[in-house]
């Protein structure tokens, strides 16, 4: 039994909080206050004439066939990205969490990605597989297969996948590999006297244990793909061709910052803000719940 | 290096503030005028002398210029600092942000307006038409200064065509030519005979006026925001649905939007390519094989075609500082000023020769050929005298495109474009498609602009 301990008095405790909570209000809801304002106005780029429209650019949002069709993008990209990103970085966890040498070094250097920012990631496998100037995408048109990610949606789709999931892995791989070391020896020990073999071992006792790891991994991840991939698909396929790789946040800059078209933009990064507290609120309130420890 | 400039400009625009209410001082402080461009190097660089030498030229008015990143970038700051009561004096604006200038009227101050206002003269009875057209009010008011205009033309590459057994000095004129040259260059092992570069700018906008027909109602959106696009007519698909079968045969290549496919006939990836006349100094520098420049090709059994071609490129707009703040006399006359400068004949005459980009007057055209600068570069003539072609008279098809929210419009046709290379749909699918997306464009601009 703990006894609670009371403070007395207001002052103290809200004069400590009153950096915190500047902070948050000026650098969050002050921001997302004016985004929701200027998502119920219609004005022009320069702000000279703006009139109240309601919720009128959120209905337009909506019946907007390209915004529902970036909807359909952005949720087979980010859970594409997930799972890629997570099965590569558990499979490459539980190799390295085998007594191996250099061990260390290998996970260091499976590490390294992460520090890697977006843009310059993208740069990266710009220079693998453009079909001109990329070494992989030389070989593949010499190979006489037609590569052509500016051209062929699903190509494109296929290379921002790979590359944003290629930036993820690190994380997660760090995250497993801490949730593999947690999983007492014991558990294992008695599940190998039993006589259940490594494949066996890891499906019934591992990755059950690991499952708090993985579900919060996959909201990391997913909440990755819908808002830090940005750097990769502007550098790589700006959204393109067609509109193949346009996620809901790149959509969200090409109207707003392109386009100039504030209020539509407005109304979609509130849409995607409802989408992001919804997604927090599933992870914590069912998903950590229903995980077994 | 920048936050010394932005910190001299901010110190300079207080002093010009003083100055504005004594000016008695004035003679000794010069009036800041900040410039904002939108022009990487080497260009950029080349416009920075300009403003030196005007800077040096006098002493009453000094012109700051800072670059603000590219043409896009460069809008959206120069909007944001003005909704921040901070806008730049100048700013340098792409042909397709025109028509959103022009309908901020409290934002920009019209040229005719400032000239009026200021007492400057400039001469715009020699401009070319195609580029006083452009940036032109339909009553014939300038509402911006060209600065750096530039059209499209046809790159090829000589020892291409030799190989593939074509005459290596005749371009062909006609698109079932030139469809018939790159069967013969496919034929001899070329794998690209042909691409575009800005698709939309080339394949759309030139070839509308080329044949003089109607990108959108209202004179292409010259005479009112309530504009449609025409671009669903058969001419238009026609071509479109060439350019579909051409990709499918392999004789055209879609190089990516924009600029993206600037650099493919340099670097040998290509035959033929459709670009911006500006394109002219990075084929000189990169090329390594013998390489020609044509006026752009044309359908002849088009009644009026060849027309002159539209021009692309940018336009000098003068701007207030912010929705509820003007700017002095002094100001508004160091803008004019500048401007007046870099409609010097010699000035723009440099400006030219320099940059490649089109000569602002005729006379200015003539007196650079009369010093034998074609002779020397042969094909640099190719854009002016492909913007006289017609006789240089312009129709409402000819003389530009006014659309708001144009690079918008561009992108989806882009888009649509895309698709069809994709073989997702035919011509007439791209071009429905385009028309009523870009539409919807039309009629948001329309009514976001309604009371502004």
């Amino acid at each position: 039994m703990r006894k609670n301990v009371i403070f007395r008095g207001k002052l103290l405790p809200l004069l400590l909080l009153l950096p915190q909570l500047v902070i948050t209000g000026l650098f969050f809801f002050w921001p997302a206050g004016q985004a929701i304002w200027s998502s119920m106005l219609r004005e022009d780029a320069f702000g000279l004439s703006s009139n109240f429209v309601g919720l009128e650019n959120f209905t337009d949002v909506i019946l907007d066939p390209t915004w529902r069709a970036a909807a359909g993008t952005t949720a087979v990209f980010a859970f594409s990205v997930a799972i890629l990103a997570l099965s590569v970085a558990l499979l490459l966890a539980v190799q390295a969490d085998k007594a191996i040498r250099g061990s260390s070094l290998y996970k260091t250097l499976l590490i390294w990605p992460y520090a890697v920012a977006p843009a310059v990631a993208a740069v990266l496998w710009l220079f693998l597989f453009h079909p001109q100037i990329g070494l992989i995408g030389r070989a593949l048109s010499t190979a006489q297969i037609a590569w052509d990610y500016r051209l062929n949606g699903g190509q494109a789709m296929l290379l921002v996948i790979v590359a944003s999931a290629w930036k993820q892995v690190s994380y997660n791989f760090i995250f497993f590999l801490a949730g593999l070391q947690s999983i007492p020896k014991s558990v294992l020990e008695a599940a190998a006297i039993d006589g259940a073999r490594p494949v066996r071992r890891f499906w019934t006792v591992v990755f059950p244990l690991l499952s708090p790891t993985s579900f919060f991994l996959l909201t990391v991840n997913l909440v990755y793909a819908f808002f830090d991939t940005f750097g990769v698909i502007h550098a790589l396929t700006q959204g393109g061709p067609a509109k193949a790789t346009e996620t809901l946040i790149y959509k969200v800059y090409i109207d707003g910052v392109e386009n100039l078209n504030l209020g539509s933009s407005a109304a979609q990064s509130v849409i995607l803000m409802l989408i992001v507290i919804a997604m927090t609120v599933v992870q914590f309130r069912f998903i950590e719940r229903k995980v077994h420890y | 290096m920048l936050r010394r400039t932005l910190a001299k400009g901010a110190v300079a625009l207080t002093t010009a503030g003083v100055i504005g209410g004594r000016q008695a001082v004035a003679q000794q402080d010069p009036v800041e005028i900040q410039f904002w461009h939108g022009l990487t190097q080497p260009l950029g660089g080349m416009l920075e002398q300009v403003v030196a030498d005007f800077n040096a030229s006098q002493q009453r008015y000094r012109v700051n210029a800072t670059y603000r990143g590219g043409y896009g970038e460069t809008m959206v700051a120069a909007i944001a600092a003005f909704r921040a009561n901070n806008a730049p004096h100048i700013v340098q604006m792409f042909e397709v942000g025109t028509a959103t200038m022009m309908a901020a009227s409290r934002a920009t101050k019209p040229l005719w307006e400032l000239l009026q206002q200021t007492g400057v003269n400039i001469n715009f009875d020699d401009v070319l038409a195609g580029i006083r057209g452009y940036y032109s009010l339909p009553d014939g008011r300038m509402a911006s200064m060209p600065f750096n205009s530039s059209t499209s033309v046809s790159f090829y590459n000589k020892d291409m065509f030799r190989k593939a057994g074509l005459d290596a000095e005749k371009f062909p004129t006609t698109w079932p030519a030139v469809a018939e040259a790159a069967r013969k260059l496919k034929a001899a092992g070329i794998a690209n005979p042909m691409t575009t570069s800005w698709p939309t700018w080339l394949m759309v906008e030139q070839f509308s006026a080329i044949h003089d027909i109607p990108l959108a109602t209202k004179g292409n959106g010259f005479s009112g925001l309530d504009t449609e696009l025409t671009i669903n007519n058969p001419l238009m698909v026609r071509h479109m649905q060439n350019l579909i079968d051409w990709h499918k045969e392999g004789l055209f290549r879609y190089g990516g939007r924009d600029s993206a496919a600037d650099g493919m006939l340099s670097a040998g990836e290509c035959a033929m390519t459709f670009a911006s006349s500006g394109t002219r100094a990075r084929i000189k520098k990169e090329a390594r094989f013998e390489w020609g420049t044509a006026m752009l090709p044309y359908y002849d059994d088009v009644p009026k075609a060849p027309l002159n071609s539209i021009i692309g490129g940018a336009s000098l707009w003068s701007m207030n500082k912010g929705a509820s703040t003007g700017r002095s006399d002094a100001e508004w006359k160091g803008i004019a000023e500048f401007l007046a400068w870099l409609a010097k004949p010699d000035v723009a005459a440099k400006w030219h020769t320099d940059t490649g980009y089109l000569p602002l007057t005729r006379s200015g055209y003539e007196r650079v050929k009369a010093s034998g600068f074609y002779k020397e570069n042969v094909g640099a003539d190719i854009p002016i005298e492909q913007m006289l072609r017609g006789g240089g008279t312009l129709t409402e098809n000819s003389r530009g495109v006014r659309l708001g929210g144009f690079a918008e419009i561009r992108n989806i046709i882009q888009e649509e474009m895309e698709k069809a290379f994709q073989g997702q749909q035919d011509a007439k699918t791209l071009l429905e498609n385009a028309t009523r997306r870009g539409n919807v464009v039309l009629r948001n601009f329309e009514r976001a602009n309604r009371n502004g």
